[in-house]
């Protein structure tokens, strides 16, 4: 009895693992950054060259901060949610601009909108690297301290909004 | 003859010439010569995010190209090695690193292959005990019958 058992354990155990590994993305690696605070940097605001921008002004209240490009084909995919986020949700969002060109950066926001209260210029992608990014667009979630609490890598819709930020954000204002 | 012969030289040039056309390469980044080798060695070490089968050191991907000049910049700054896998792994997560370090949640990446395999060993002395027991010994009859035949050739 036992040993006709066996193999059949033996397969539904291994059937268990591949059919969970059927829904799991590859692409997604966890951040180590969740729960730390964003990393200091200095750069320049896209849109004026002449002043510059730190972590700090991105502290102070529950905000995001996301990573785009020009080259970027999904940052165009999610530009129209991201708009609309600024202007329904009130929530301030911040542009980390990722290896980029600021002319066409500064283009880009006129044609198609600009829903960032600004936009950091990283050209050179430096930065980036020190916010773990990895594949363009990505959304931070940080609280009023300018501690990470989710990191969405991939394309901001209202499902995503609704799904993955909601939740957090509502546990972010009840236990600060 | 000789038509023949440089159609099948053209031929194999041909040939070889796609497989160094499929072979990309990864952007040469120049690294001082004092550092080249720890400089490779560390990018073996190091998974590529974009082309996750990929180390560093192969991956044509731009932020590839990026992590690598971050590599060497850390390097001439006098960084040790483990410094540098610490930046990375710290920023990307033990997943960058080939060689992942032994943690709890590690555990099992580890341990795994050795628990399958003493399952498997568990298993094979278990297969192995029962054959050998459900053999029967010969009794001195067969033997005897053995003999008897072997003796005939």
């Amino acid at each position: 009895m036992i040993r006709a058992l066996l193999p059949i354990a033996f397969f539904t155990i291994l059937a268990g693992f591949l059919y969970v590994g059927l829904y799991k993305d590859p692409s997604l690696v966890p951040s180590p950054l969740i729960g730390k605070p964003i990393p200091s940097f200095e750069l320049s605001v896209l849109k004026d060259a002449d002043s510059s921008v730190s972590e700090k002004d991105f502290k102070g209240q529950i905000a995001l901060i996301n990573v785009w490009a020009t080259w970027c084909v999904a940052c165009k995919q999610e530009h129209a949610a991201l708009v609309h986020l600024a202007e329904q949700k009130n929530i301030p969002i911040y542009g980390l601009n990722y290896k980029d060109d600021r002319d066409l950066a500064k283009q880009w926001l006129i044609d198609y909108g600009d829903p960032y209260v600004l936009s950091a210029y990283d050209p050179s992608g430096r930065v980036a690297i020190d916010f773990g990014v990895y594949g363009a667009p990505e959304t931070f979630l940080i609280d009023a301290e300018g501690v990470i609490r989710h990191k969405l890598v991939g394309i901001m819709t209202a499902d995503v909004w609704q799904q993955q930020f909601v939740p957090k954000i509502v546990r972010i204002q009840q236990n600060p | 003859m000789s038509d023949n012969s440089s159609s099948n030289l053209y031929l194999i040039l041909a040939f070889l010439s796609v497989l160094v056309s499929a072979h990309t390469h990864a952007q040469l980044i120049t690294v001082e010569p004092q550092y080249q080798q720890r400089y490779h060695a560390i990018l073996e070490e190091l998974r590529c995010l974009v082309c996750q089968n990929q180390t560093l050191a192969d991956s044509s991907s731009e932020l590839a190209t990026d992590l690598r000049v971050q590599v060497k910049t850390m390097l001439e700054d006098g960084n040790s090695d483990q410094e540098i896998l610490d930046f990375m792994s710290a920023r990307y997560g033990d997943f960058v690193l080939y060689n992942p370090p032994v943690k709890s949640h590690t555990l099992f990446l580890w341990l795994g292959p050795f628990i399958l395999l003493l399952f498997g060993i568990i298993a094979a002395l278990v297969v192995v005990n029962k054959r050998s027991k459900s053999e029967q010994s010969l009794s001195d009859e067969d033997l005897r019958r053995i003999q008897e035949l072997l003796d005939k050739k």
